[in-house]
């Protein structure tokens, strides 16, 4: 299978066959080089969660250790008895469920903003983004006071709530540039054929910018699955999510390098997962659908 | 994109008579699917600020209930004068602009290296996405711990590697805190700004590069005189949009080294007046602080962010 594979490729060679000139090669190794050394501290963070503690904890390095799952079995409780699943079941709710809610949100505010557009929708656009510019600790406090007030203290809705209104505004940006790219004749044809606005979002428009959706999506799940600060001061037992329980796990823990190497692991994956799913898309959701 | 616009906004010129009450329904239906949007943001992030804003006025810290008051400036002028307070201005400014500086100028040539065909190109392209994907709580106890701790991190563990049983083993976050916490966010930060530059790359005109080849320009010629042009704006809004998050960064500082030796940056210092002074008053002027500079930025980005747009329409 590979054989076939590959010999197609060694019989049309690229225009610039690497390995022809000795610069184009110093280029591709010091490429790789780069490459390696950037994701090198992940590589170490998951052998040295394979490793026992004790070959953890060695100078030098301990690299051929034998591998053992014991950091894991740590982590998810074997020892210390605090399990990490209720953190862990926390982010995943306030992640997928804010997720929902942002996508409820901004994909009919997109469709105002770009498919019909209001007056003025560059404006509207505009202040989207600059709420996105406002610092979180700027409105933390009052959040936390209203939090209180209303008993939404540890209450996982508060988080909820507070990551979509942090993703909203990168997600109205992100699907404005997808939903701009839907041909105005395709809408036209729906109008004709006496569809409604919500039935041609259904089931024209949605459809057609489903790729879009789920990279936005992504993104929001990921920046919601991070998030530190106000979980940390909204949040105790009840509604600790994965990263508070990662802060809170160390410094009751003390220096377990393997644990924390597991824990970390553990907690990153979900978000590597999504990453790597959406890397084509994570440019645009990054830079605000500013840039295709 | 700026054909398909036209028609689209037409409608709403239509004549004054029969046909204003139409078009101001149409204007609602039109604003209809907006509003939910728009109203949800201005309750959980605008109104919240105005909180702020109105506590940073008041003396009012929860250790001490019974002098809740107006307080005129008298924050403002202690979050100015105190000298934490002014020590982590400072180190805020050094730590986004030292990160933002040095992320890019890698961003930029990583993303160069990137720009060519070569075999693994997706492999490495990548591995270099992966430090922005880790959690970063977990990248920061990854530093702190697996690389930078002085007995048994990976960096003094190379050390041993390469001089032997007497290699020097600093103890690097003691001795260089600041430049610890700024070489994490450099890693997490680099691969942001190389995909926003890579994709600046991608998107020149290949054509007119091919043209000025064959007239004879040398190759750094032409990335001197049109690719680096051509990427301004993607390098300025790699910065602006790096420095937005990075003026926030709470985690990095929080973990490494709970703001202590002289790396506690605004958003930790607030917390800490918060969380652990539990005082409102000074915590909110603070806050305010921290929007007033970030609206400096902020205007910058809109800027860039806008002209990129204008040429997206133009397009």
């Amino acid at each position: 299978m590979t054989a076939t594979l590959e010999a197609p490729r060694t019989a049309a060679p690229p225009v610039n066959p690497p390995g022809r000139n000795p610069a184009g090669t110093l280029l591709t190794i010091l490429a790789w080089v780069v490459g390696v050394l950037f994701v090198l501290p992940v590589l170490w963070m998951v052998l040295t969660s394979l490793h026992s503690e004790a070959d953890a904890a060695t100078n030098p390095p301990s690299l051929f250790a034998p591998l053992t799952l014991d950091g894991y079995a740590n982590f998810f409780g074997a020892q210390t008895g605090t399990s990490p699943w209720p953190a862990l079941l926390n982010s995943l709710t306030a992640s997928v469920l804010s997720t929902a809610l942002v996508l409820l949100l901004a994909i009919p505010a997109a469709y105002a903003l770009s498919i019909r557009p209001v007056r003025k929708w560059t404006d509207v656009l505009f202040f989207f983004l600059s709420t996105k510019m406002l610092p979180v600790v700027a409105g933390l406090l009052p959040v936390y006071l209203i939090a209180q007030g209303i008993g939404m203290l540890d209450n996982i809705w508060m988080l909820i709530i507070l990551y979509t209104s942090m993703n909203l505004p990168i997600a109205v940006w992100m699907m404005r540039s997808f939903l701009a790219e839907v041909p105005v004749e395709v809408l036209e044809a729906a109008s004709i054929d006496g569809c409604s606005l919500t039935r041609t979002l259904r089931t024209v428009v949605v459809p057609m910018v489903l790729p879009g959706i789920a990279a936005t999506s992504l993104i929001c799940f990921i920046f919601s699955w991070n998030e530190l600060l106000f979980a940390r001061v909204l949040t105790a037992t009840v509604a600790q999510t994965a990263p508070v329980f990662l802060t809170g796990f160390v410094t009751s823990q003390g220096l377990f390098l393997a644990t924390v190497c597991a824990a970390s692991v553990v907690v990153s994956l979900p978000v590597l997962i999504a990453g790597f799913a959406a890397q084509d898309k994570l440019v645009q959701g990054l830079s605000l659908g500013a840039i295709k | 994109m700026s054909t398909a616009v036209e028609p689209r906004t037409s409608p709403t010129q239509q004549p004054p008579g029969e046909g204003a009450a139409l078009r101001r329904a149409g204007d609602w239906a039109r604003r209809a699917p907006l509003l939910p949007a728009l109203i949800f943001l201005i309750i959980v992030t605008q109104l919240p600020f105005v909180g702020t804003l109105v506590i940073s006025f008041m003396n009012w810290n929860a250790y001490y209930p019974d002098e809740v008051g107006f307080a005129g400036f008298d924050n403002y002028r202690r979050v100015l004068t105190d000298v934490t307070t002014r020590d982590s201005i400072i180190t805020t400014i050094v730590l986004t602009v030292s990160v933002v500086l040095v992320s890019v100028v890698l961003g930029l040539v990583i993303a160069l290296l990137l720009d060519r065909t070569f075999r693994g190109r997706g492999i490495v392209r990548t591995m270099m996405i992966t430090p922005f994907l880790v959690v970063p709580v977990a990248a920061a106890l990854l530093w702190k711990h697996a690389l930078y701790n002085p007995e048994y991190g990976l960096f003094n563990g190379v050390l041993t590697w390469i001089f032997g049983e007497n290699a020097p083993q600093p103890d690097w976050i003691s001795t260089m805190p600041l430049t610890a916490v700024v070489a994490s966010l450099v890693w997490q930060w680099t691969p942001f700004m190389m995909l926003i530059l890579l994709a600046g790359l991608q998107s020149k005109p290949l054509d007119v590069i091919e043209a000025a080849r064959i007239d004879g320009c040398s190759s750094w010629q032409i990335f001197r005189h049109m690719t680096l042009p051509h990427l301004r704006q993607y390098l300025e809004l790699g910065a602006l949009l790096g420095s937005i998050y990075i003026v926030q960064n709470f985690d990095a500082v929080f973990t490494i080294t709970s703001g202590g030796l002289g790396t506690a940056n605004l958003p930790y210092t607030i917390y800490q007046i918060f969380y652990n002074a539990h005082d409102f008053g000074r915590a909110s002027a603070a806050g305010v602080v921290v929007v007033i500079g970030t609206i400096i930025i902020a205007t910058f980005a809109l800027r860039t962010v806008s002209s990129l747009f204008r040429e997206e329409g133009a397009r």
